[in-house]
């Protein structure tokens, strides 16, 4: 890879619902080492952008790159394996299982040959490790043996956290990851944050713009599907037309401040 | 940590449950009479068929209305490999009934896993009509009127062995342990494949199988892999069908026996592997029972399984395996409170 190649570069990207331009000609780029936060009102297609980059959406028009390899089109259980892990908005776990259980077939995605069909799964103490040590990450280690269907919402918010670091991932896609925790775990979330950050390149779409300022190295503003600035959090702070497109909305005076 | 996996915790009752059932099957032969030594060893047979239909359902989320396809065909392999009036070699036509079954699993998963929900249960029904009415509507084995097995295949091994016989598949005896050590030979491979890391997967597709894809894992695969094993054992539990019975014909791969499969699944419980076994011996004995009752016996039939789906959601061994969940949880909950 091109040491300048970013981790995630994007060119022309966008999704069209029928008529609806969700995502419309979006081109963003983001490096290890750098936290890239993704704002905008709801439904500006934040989510839809991230579908868009794990696969789990096809795009209409444009190119996804990861570590430069052109990944347009392909299937979401291929972009996760070349290193590329995200989390849902709307929590996305396995309900049935343990919070163990869950962040172990995580990690068994990547650290276990998943067509074996007599050696016991738990047998396995690398993976078993891995998911210890992304549920402590999440600050899930107490709760690992509960169903995940009984863990709280805010703690269900961690697990889904904590799958996504199970899978080793060197890009990041977080939606929303702190919407429903805590301030506590918010805290512990934007802790993780910033030393995940050393390793790895984030892309991080949140509401909380106090998160966001406190952790963000580039910022792109999102409206109706399109980008309206990109830049660094004061340049953002000042820009003039996110200032115009946030006014009205609670998030003002957090951008302006 | 406790529970890391369901159902690691073997409850010691049901192990003695377990063993006294092994037991009873084990002594039978010995004390009833050859119709009723007959009759579990056809019990047993759709017991082997039941789990493997599980490893779909259960296990999988995979609710196949065509699983009677590969039980069925596997017997018409025999009936093919059969010369007339003469035994065909076990060792050979076993595993050929089963590869045919297997292959079979295969094709047709390549073409219906790519659907599901209703859209699955009614491609896997019209696979399976489309097999029947190959075997219904042509000469190619008998048509509707079957084939018959004359003689049960022979287990005399070759040469190199002096050509002993293990055992003798014409001896009902025989024939009942033989299928007696093949449905535990089955429980036990497939208890050991939900614990593999293939198990964990298929229990995760079943779950939610988007997350699986947006975890890495290429889900088509893992389900075509889940459907042609439990093709196989349906094809392995057919055969001895086949063999038993000494007959085939099309009703061997109709949609009628893929139905009472999965009635027998969720009569005992989907998911519980031993509910499936547990469902076709109970499937079995009430038609018995009805049919010496009445003669409008399906009504009764009918009738007790809208029954137990309404009062045991969970089957008969899912809701006393629900029930022995909710005990260890509130012991444990005792335990860290305490
Ligand atoms: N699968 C879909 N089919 C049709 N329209 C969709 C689909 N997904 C999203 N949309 C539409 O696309 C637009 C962008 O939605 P998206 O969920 O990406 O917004 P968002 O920025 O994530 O919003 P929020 O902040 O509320 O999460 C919305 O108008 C939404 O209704
Ligand atoms: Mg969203």
């Amino acid at each position: 890879m091109d040491e300048r190649e970013p981790m995630l570069r994007t060119e022309g990207l966008s999704k069209h619902f029928g008529g609806l331009a969700a995502v419309r000609e979006v081109a963003l780029a983001c490096r290890v080492e750098e936290l890239h936060a993704v704002i905008g009102p709801n439904g500006a297609g934040k989510t839809t952008l991230i579908n868009l980059l794990s696969g789990d959406l096809a795009p209409t028009a444009g190119r996804i790159l990861v570590a430069g390899k052109d990944v347009t089109g392909l299937p979401a259980h291929r972009i996760s394996r070349l290193g590329v892990g995200r989390s849902y908005q709307k929590t996305n776990i396995f309900l049935p299982f343990t919070g163990f259980e869950n962040c172990r077939l995580s990690a068994q995605s990547r650290l276990q040959p998943s067509m074996r069909f007599f050696a016991p799964a738990h047998a396995h103490a690398p993976t078993r490790a891995a998911a210890e040590r992304a549920l402590a990450m999440a600050g899930l280690e107490g709760r690992a043996g509960v169903v995940a269907a009984a863990l709280s919402h805010g703690e269900q918010r961690q697990l889904e956290i904590a799958m996504t670091l199970a899978t080793a991932p060197r890009l990041l896609l977080l939606d929303e990851p702190l919407a429903g925790m805590g301030a506590e775990e918010s805290a512990r979330i934007v802790e993780l944050l910033k030393r995940l950050r050393a390793e790895h390149a984030i892309l991080l779409v949140e509401h909380d713009m106090d998160a966001v300022f406190a952790v963000a190295d580039t910022l792109t503003v999102m409206v109706d599907g399109a980008v309206l600035a990109t830049g660094s959090p004061d340049a953002i702070r000042a820009n003039r037309a996110v200032q115009e497109a946030y006014l009205g909305s609670n998030e003002a005076d957090i951008v302006s401040k | 940590m406790s529970a890391a996996a369901p159902g690691r915790r073997a409850p010691v009752a049901g192990v003695a449950v377990l063993l006294v059932c092994l037991a009873a099957l084990l002594l039978m032969p010995l004390g009833v009479d050859k119709f009723y030594v007959q009759l579990v060893t056809k019990m047993m047979i759709m017991a082997v068929f039941a789990m493997s239909l599980d490893l779909l359902i259960g296990f999988t989320g995979l609710v196949s209305f065509g699983h009677a396809a590969y039980f069925g065909v596997a017997g018409y392999v025999l009936a093919y490999a059969a010369p007339q009036y003469q035994a065909a070699s076990l060792w050979v036509s076993l595993p050929l009934a089963m590869a045919v079954s297997g292959l079979l699993a295969l094709v047709i998963g390549l073409f219906v896993l790519r659907t599901s929900g209703v859209y699955f249960i009614m491609v896997t029904l019209a696979f399976a009509q489309m097999l029947y009415f190959v075997f219904h509507d042509t000469k190619l084995a008998g048509g509707t009127d079957g084939v018959y097995i004359y003689v049960r295949p022979d287990a005399a091994l070759g040469e190199w062995a002096g050509g002993w016989k293990p055992f003798d598949l014409e001896n009902f005896v025989h024939l009942y342990y033989v299928v007696l050590v093949l449905l535990v030979l089955t429980w036990i491979f497939l208890r050991r494949v939900i614990d593999s890391p293939f198990g964990r997967v298929i229990a995760g597709i079943k779950v939610n199988e988007p997350r699986m894809r947006s975890l890495g894992y290429a889900t088509f695969r893992y389900k075509l892999a889940s459907f042609v094993i439990a093709g196989t054992l349906a094809g392995m539990a057919g055969y001895f069908a086949a063999a038993q019975f000494g007959f085939v014909n099309p009703d061997m791969l109709g949609w009628h026996l893929s139905g009472s499969a999965i009635m027998m699944v969720i009569l005992g419980g989907m998911g519980t592997l031993g509910g499936a076994a547990l469902g076709a011996f109970m499937m079995m004995l009430l038609e018995l029972l009805f049919q010496g009752l009445t003669k409008h016996w399906q009504l009764l039939m009918g009738g007790s399984i809208v029954g137990v789906a309404l009062l045991l959601p969970h089957g008969l061994l899912g809701t006393v395996a629900a029930w022995w969940g909710r005990r260890v949880a509130a012991k444990d909950s005792e335990r860290t409170d305490g």
